[in-house]
């Protein structure tokens, strides 16, 4: 039996090119070439040091959602929050840029602070229904999300701006927009929020290797009871977890409204930051490093996607179905497992 | 008053339909212990294949067009189902990441063959989608008929009667016996002899063909085409519905009643004089905050069935 290192590398890669050749299938039955959609999506992706920056750009969200949910599943919860929690985050940046005025060093910060505030915030309340109820954390999460979709749309529609769809913009002095870094990668929209989401993997990676509450939510998620028995409290390390997962998201939140778009529109339906960041911590599986790893593979492939229409004629939607497929294969790492163990043993 | 009802019941009925079939499937495979967070997905299929399907043979099939659509999709996303199943009940992948996975995946097919099939994002209107009716007999009741029975669709009584036969099957006969015993206790299933996987699937593959009845139903009554954002949320609220009904198909078919009547007054409210000062957004919000209030145990429990979520591996315990 090769050992878990090697498996828990092999997974993911094995998943990730599985999902790629089922895509050039795809491609091939549907009469595109594959060679010419992988090419788009290769220089819609790296092509020059514009898309380049936008592949960053659209990669910190990434890592921070897909943090968001593994640091969650560290201590056994499922946050398929994040989605809400994203859109709480992003509306709580949007307002404190938008109402307070301040120089940037405060200014700034509080708005930044604010989206992880509110992300926590809407976390906790599926932590302490989980803590103190049992009340399974994916029903409430879903929940959750939809009550933020509504509720985000319509302060936005009578609270920020009387009946307009848009908010006005943030004031610069709480922006995460670079001129250097868009100077660099001729015009993107690239901004500061990248050393922000790196900044909280090496964060993550601190609480949850390097400290006793770490120890603790981990121990949480391994078993419940034999924690109970060593005297952890399960159900503070339970909210505890959520917490801090929502805040993660609700950062992510704030890379949008305060980075990319400095406002925040009325929405139909989901970013998808959230159900992304599902995949994200699948692929990396769950560890910090891996996070950002899959984050920019996903940034990449979903930024590459963009070209792929006017490239070479195929639909954007085929990115969205080879991650779907990466999901199924590596969730599926079991039958992977089992046939990498058949194949060791038919070598010898 | 008897006006208000008027507008009111049809309109919730209309809007409960495509929930309350969904809601049925969504029961069928939570009750036999998968965790079925893929009901949005199976939707979307169900509203992609009835759109495309109805499009296409218009011309053949004339008036029954709509019902042969719901049919075809029902049948196309019973198919699409099985992946969920292969992944949870075969290969124990996680059923909550399965599940968001088909979403994902119905999404992303729905949208990408749209877009090679019409060379665009959405599909045309469809030109034979269900019309409502009076139902004979039954419209002619005085004040009973005119509420319930004129200007209707007959898809949602077809929900209704389905929500009954759905109970029947799982609480009178012996598949339904056995289906809730793997949702219970699998292992003790097992010993007496019920194949357990077999049951799941059969159970993965009724949700898949009643999400496709209800997605498609929707697209053929509500929206009348197919884009991305034809589906927003319905198999998420079908999926709260089930919660909500305590994962009873009667129990299911009265929360999605409740919520398609919420959705009617958030659509109809401001007609009506009580609920003209109610924000629109409490009534919008009010299935998912009530979803959660349900299962904090505040308006009765919500227990799920017992090995709901747990992919069953022969031999561990």
């Amino acid at each position: 039996m090769p050992s878990n290192k090697l498996f828990a590398l092999l997974v993911p890669i094995v998943s990730v090119l599985m999902g790629l050749i089922a895509g050039a299938i795809i491609m091939l039955v549907s009469g595109f070439s594959p060679i010419d959609g992988y090419t788009a999506l290769w220089n819609g992706a790296f092509g020059d040091s514009y898309t380049i920056g936008e592949t960053i750009r659209r990669s910190a969200p990434y890592i921070l959602t897909g943090l968001s949910i593994a640091f969650a599943f560290r201590t056994g919860l499922f946050n398929i929050g994040a989605e809400g929690q994203v859109l709480v985050g992003w509306l709580a940046a949007v307002w404190v840029g938008i109402t307070i005025d301040a120089p940037m060093y405060i200014h700034l910060p509080l708005a930044v602070l604010a989206a992880a505030v509110a992300g926590g915030l809407w976390a906790f309340v599926p932590g302490i229904l989980k803590a103190k109820l049992g009340v399974h954390e994916v029903i409430v999460t879903i929940m959750m999300n939809y009550i933020a979709l509504f509720t985000t749309n319509e302060i936005i529609r009578k609270v920020l701006t009387s009946g307009q769809t848009t908010t006005d913009s943030i004031a610069p002095s709480a922006s995460l927009a670079s001129e250097w870094m868009q100077s660099i990668t001729f015009y993107s929209r690239l901004h500061y929020g990248i050393l922000i989401a790196l900044f909280a993997a090496a964060i993550m990676w601190f609480i949850i290797q390097r400290t006793t509450i770490g120890y603790e939510l981990k121990s949480v998620g391994f078993n419940q009871h034999a924690s109970r028995y060593a005297g952890m409290n399960v159900s503070k390390n339970i909210v505890l977890s959520m917490v801090i997962a929502g805040m993660f998201a609700g950062l992510a939140g704030a890379m949008e409204g305060l980075g990319t778009y400095g406002n925040m529109s009325v929405t139909a339906g989901f970013s998808n930051l959230g159900f992304d960041g599902i995949a994200v911590a699948l692929l990396g599986a769950n560890t910090a490093i891996g996070v950002v790893f899959a984050a920019f593979l996903f940034g990449a492939l979903k930024e590459g996607a963009g070209e792929m229409p006017t490239g070479a004629g195929i639909p954007t939607e085929l990115v969205d179905i080879i991650i779907a497929l990466i999901i199924f294969f590596v969730a599926s790492s079991y039958i992977i497992r089992w046939v990498i163990v058949r194949f060791k043993k038919e070598g010898k | 008053m008897i006006e208000i009802l008027q507008s009111v019941i049809p309109t919730a009925l209309f809007y409960s339909a495509p929930l309350i079939l969904t809601a049925l499937g969504g029961v069928f495979s939570e009750r036999s212990g998968v965790v079925n967070i893929g009901l949005e997905g199976l939707m979307v299929m169900g509203a992609f294949v009835g759109i495309v399907f109805n499009l296409t043979f218009s011309d053949v099939l004339g008036a029954w067009t709509p019902w042969v659509s719901i049919l075809v999709a029902m049948v196309v996303s019973a198919i699409f189902s099985i992946i969920h199943a292969v992944a949870s009940v075969s290969f124990h992948a996680s059923q909550v990441v399965s599940g968001v996975a088909i979403n994902m995946l119905a999404l992303g097919i729905g949208v990408y063959l749209t877009k090679q099939w019409y060379g665009k994002g959405q599909t045309d209107m469809v030109a034979q989608p269900f019309y409502t009716t009076d139902i004979p007999l039954l419209s002619k009741i005085p004040v009973i008929g005119s509420i319930f029975f004129q200007g209707i669709y007959i898809t949602s009584y077809l929900a209704i009667i389905l929500a009954f036969v759905a109970w029947f099957v799982l609480y009178k006969t012996p598949f339904g016996l056995r289906l809730r015993a793997v949702g219970e206790h699998p292992m003790a299933a097992d010993t007496n002899g019920i194949n357990v996987s077999r049951m799941r699937y059969i159970a993965v593959i009724l949700s898949g063909a009643l999400g496709g009845l209800g997605g498609s139903v929707f697209a053929l009554t509500i929206a009348s085409n197919f884009s991305h954002s034809t589906i927003v949320g319905q198999g998420f609220m079908a999926l709260a519905a089930v919660i909500f009904g305590k994962w009873h198909p009667l129990g299911a078919m009265g929360a999605a009643l409740f919520f398609g009547f919420a959705q009617s007054l958030s659509v109809i409210g401001s007609n009506i004089p009580l609920l003209q000062d109610v924000p629109q957004i409490f009534l919008l919000i009010a299935p998912y905050v009530l979803t959660i209030l349900a299962l904090a145990g505040f308006i009765g429990r919500a227990d799920a069935p017992r090995a709901n979520g747990e992919p069953y591996i022969k031999g561990s315990r």
